[in-house]
């Protein structure tokens, strides 16, 4: 094995990991920084996000606002103070992006654009055209390259967290080409991994986004928060379940049944306006249209594709010149995989899920429980989403919160020493031994595909849109015999280099035990709030019992224990979240 | 758009580092529809059939730029390739030409990264303005100037079907010399001077012959021989102009 020692390591080479790894090379560039990632950066998942990133910028918009809008939108579940220094420092970031390059779009006069959102009472979303989140990314990679103090490993598998002392003090990673294990000795450890959204079926995400970093985590006791918010996003392409941004709605876009009615107006989103409004209509929140698209086929309105049940969006009336200016990524999407001429025919869509709202509990720096340890971007749960994060809040949320994990785990990095590198060692090889041992294991009866296929066919089935206590308890039950299959999932290929059956099996462990903390969370929660919607007996929110961070905590020998944290509520008691007309008459 | 399923024979090239003392073909039947990707294809063998074969992928959607083949000999995003279009012959696929085979489709990108990173692919600036200035002023004409060439998804598909690269892997190449010219065409930046050494050099803009089948495979149409060709216009006017400044052409 491998030994490299450096002062952070940082897992992850997504927005949040380079956005830290910036961070702390600006911080001090004596500091010795590791970014570890299972892609080369650039193909992380930040690449596919598509509609924009928030920051207050018009004379119209203010802090407050967005606060408001995040607040409501996550259904009261935010940490208010968390949100208020999120909301003060995007623009901030959007700011410093356009220093470093990024090709924002912009209006006439060369200041930068914003266009509008769902859920977000102005325009305030910051966009380079229809590919946000690729410019982004490339804009940070680019720019990382210029800080001789951050050395990559790109294509190293982190396998696990070592711990001792109570401490987070380092990474046991493969080299994937080779399968040699390297163990990365840090002084602090930075997690930027990302969402877990392939545990579903049908989801809008890249094959990469497995919950690696949320299960190193758990596995060493750090709670995972609010994990059965998963977001459904309500229009992805049936079947493959690729993102068709919200920004075509924030261009105008209609959403259409297969009568041709807009049916979000019978769904408290209404009036019917026939240019882009904030929170009416098609620009309501995610959670709200997602529902709505959920009783639609329940009443049989839909549209039937090869590929199941979808609705129309309808871009037609923006005109072709408009679409190949804000949108073209999207037109060029509908073309190859639908072969829909988005000029011509609207695009079948239907919801697929997107994020996960929840993810390792972290404070407000981004801290988590264990020392020496943070937590940025969808992999954390710091405390801004709560039950349902408004679109573009999470590009934002990625510069935010990755440059003030850099910040302080460069502060912890510089006031502690690693443990005695012998103990360390002895774990780092106690790790590689199980990954070993996983590779040899012969007479296995299990594949990893199948066991894979059930659970995300299980999580769809359970934990979807609406949810009952029965079905989450299947659920439930069923990743419980999952798991137990998992232990003898036998591999093919059980050779080293780019073993990538190898490495897919370790993926899927983790995401099995992240499954559990979903549904377990899930069925936990007896009441209904943003994403997580209950169609038994507990249908309304119920903030006596339940304005509560769910936190779930890692059991070797079952299933997760599920306890509850405080939410903190400054200057927003809560109150009833509408949209549509409902929210005009309450602001005025 | 249909449901009927076919199958396809898909030949794909194996090539195992500990095992194999050089490449060879192996087959697969593989179902698929009008909508199935070649990338799904792989898949489908992968999880069914031969859990060894090896190959990147992520995004599925056209964007990470992680999944390019050679698929029936030319460099292709295998997931927005599709198997109707090969059928009813067979299709067969091979990792990236004129790269070094890691194991089976998967190649080595070192070369790749390195002379990306060797570029100064950022925004330079003489003095930077500070951040409660706000941004930078940008007109919607100065940006299109580049904003086609920060579309490169960095996939590589046009070292692949660049003839010089293959001759000569010192040559800088098409992505990556699109991405020096999105930084110099950028109305932000001011390091123009520090790049142009690499656009001069031998293996720079001049060991492009100007063959154009980079353009042609990209999946993005940033067209990098439209770079390169502005850069040869621009190190021509860095050559002469040297004569007649003492800072030299770029810094002015």
């Amino acid at each position: 094995m491998e030994i490299v020692k450096t002062d952070i390591a940082i897992i992850g080479g997504g927005g949040a990991g380079l956005r830290a790894a910036i961070a702390i090379a600006e911080t001090d560039p004596k500091l010795e920084i590791a970014l570890i990632s299972k892609v080369v950066p650039m193909r992380s998942h930040t690449v596919a996000a598509e509609g924009g990133s928030a920051g207050v910028i018009t004379d119209k918009d203010s802090l407050e606002l967005h606060f408001k809008d995040t607040v409501s939108g996550g259904d009261w579940l935010c940490d208010q103070d968390v949100v208020d220094y999120f909301v003060e420092h995007c623009t901030e970031e959007m700011t410093q992006l356009e220093h470093w390059g990024c090709p924002w779009s912009r209006q006439d006069d060369g200041h930068t654009n914003v266009r509008n959102f769902g859920g977000m009472s102005t325009a305030r979303t910051w966009f380079a055209a229809d590919k946000t989140g690729f410019h982004m990314l490339h804009t940070l990679f680019q720019t990382s390259i210029k800080y001789p103090s951050l050395k990559r490993f790109d294509e190293y598998f982190a396998l696990e967290l070592v711990v001792e002392e109570g401490r987070c003090q380092g990474v046991v990673a493969i080299e994937m080409a080779t399968g040699d294990f390297y163990f990365i000795q840090a002084k602090a450890v930075i997690l930027a991994t990302g969402g877990a959204g392939r545990v579903y079926m049908q989801n809008t995400n890249a094959g990469i986004v497995t919950g690696d970093g949320m299960g190193m985590a758990y596995r060493h006791g750090v709670p995972l928060q609010d994990m059965e918010f998963v977001q459904y996003h309500p229009t992805a392409l049936p079947g493959s379940g690729i993102l068709i941004t919200e920004g075509c709605r924030g261009e105008g876009g209609y959403l259409v049944n297969k009568d041709g009615y807009r049916y979000l107006q019978d769904y408290n989103l209404g009036p019917v306006v026939t240019e882009p409004t904030p929170k009416t209509m098609e620009l309501g929140p995610r959670d709200r249209l997602s529902q709505a698209f959920w009783h639609e086929e329940q009443k049989g309105r839909t549209v039937e594709t090869p590929l199941g049940h979808a609705v129309h969006l309808q871009l037609m009336h923006l005109g072709e010149k408009k679409l190949m200016e804000r949108l073209p990524f999207i037109s060029e999407l509908a073309k190859t995989f639908l072969g829909v001429d988005v000029v011509r025919e609207p695009i079948p869509v239907r919801p697929a899920v997107h994020y996960t709202m929840g993810g390792i509990q972290c404070d407000g720096t981004t801290a988590t429980p264990l020392a020496g340890l943070y937590a940025c971007g969808e992999c954390s749960s710091v405390g801004i989403h709560g039950a349902n994060r408004l679109g573009s809040n999470s590009l934002a949320e990625l510069t935010v919160f990755g440059k003030l994990a850099g910040e302080h785990a460069a502060a912890f990095s510089k006031s502690n020493h690693n443990s005695d590198a012998g103990l360390l060692e002895k774990q780092a090889k106690d790790a590689m031994d199980r990954a070993t041992a996983l590779l040899n294991r012969e007479n296995g009866k299990e594949r990893v595909a199948v066991v894979r296929d059930e659970m995300a066919t299980t999580m769809e089935e359970g934990t979807g849109i609406y949810r009952t206590g029965d079905g989450m308890q299947a659920t439930c039950d069923k990743l419980d015999e999952l798991r137990e299959r998992y232990s003898s999932v036998q591999l093919q290929d059980r050779s080293r280099a780019f073993n990538t059956e190898w490495l897919t099996t370790i993926e899927l462990g983790y995401m099995i035990d992240v499954s559990q903390a979903m549904a377990h969370s899930a069925i936990n929660r007896k009441e209904s709030r943003g994403a997580h919607q209950r169609l038994d007996e507990f249908g309304e929110r119920d903030d006596k019992n339940f304005l509560k961070h769910s936190r779930a905590h890692y059991n070797a020998d079952g299933p997760p224990r599920i306890d509850y944290g405080d939410v903190t509520i400054t200057k927003l008691p809560p109150a009833e979240r509408v949209y549509g007309g409902a929210a005009k008459k309450t602001a005025a | 758009m249909t449901e009927q399923r076919r199958e396809i024979e898909i030949e794909v090239l194996r090539y195992h580092p500990e095992k194999d003392k050089a490449p060879y073909y192996q087959s697969y039947t593989v179902p698929f529809s009008d909508d199935t990707s070649v990338l799904q294809g792989l898949q489908y063998i992968k999880d069914q059939l031969d859990g060894s074969l090896t190959f990147r992928w992520s995004c599925r959607m056209a964007v990470c730029g992680s999944c390019g083949k050679m698929v029936d000999g030319i460099p292709h995003l295998s997931c927005k390739t599709f198997l109707r279009d090969y059928y009813p012959r067979k299709v067969r696929v091979e990792p990236l030409n004129h790269f070094p085979i890691v194991r089976d489709l998967a190649v080595d990108q070192s070369d790749f990264l390195q002379k990306l990173a060797s570029i100064k692919p950022y925004i330079i600036r003489k003095k930077e303005k500070p951040l409660s200035e706000g941004t930078y002023l940008q007109t919607p004409a100065e940006l299109a100037r580049y904003k086609q060439f920060s579309s490169c998804i960095n996939c590589m598909l046009c070292y692949a079907a660049c003839p010089q690269y293959g001759l000569n892997p010192k040559f800088a190449g098409p992505a990556i010399l699109s991405l020096l010219h999105r930084y110099n065409a950028d109305s932000r930046d001011e390091g123009k001077a520090e790049r142009m050494p690499f656009v001069n050099a031998e293996d720079g803009v001049w060991g492009c012959t100007l063959v154009g089948y980079c353009s042609e495979v990209c999946p993005k149409k940033v067209d990098p021989a439209n770079a390169v060709n502005q850069n040869k216009v621009n190190s021509t006017m860095d050559y002469f102009l040297r004569f007649m400044s003492p800072r030299g052409a770029a810094n002015s």
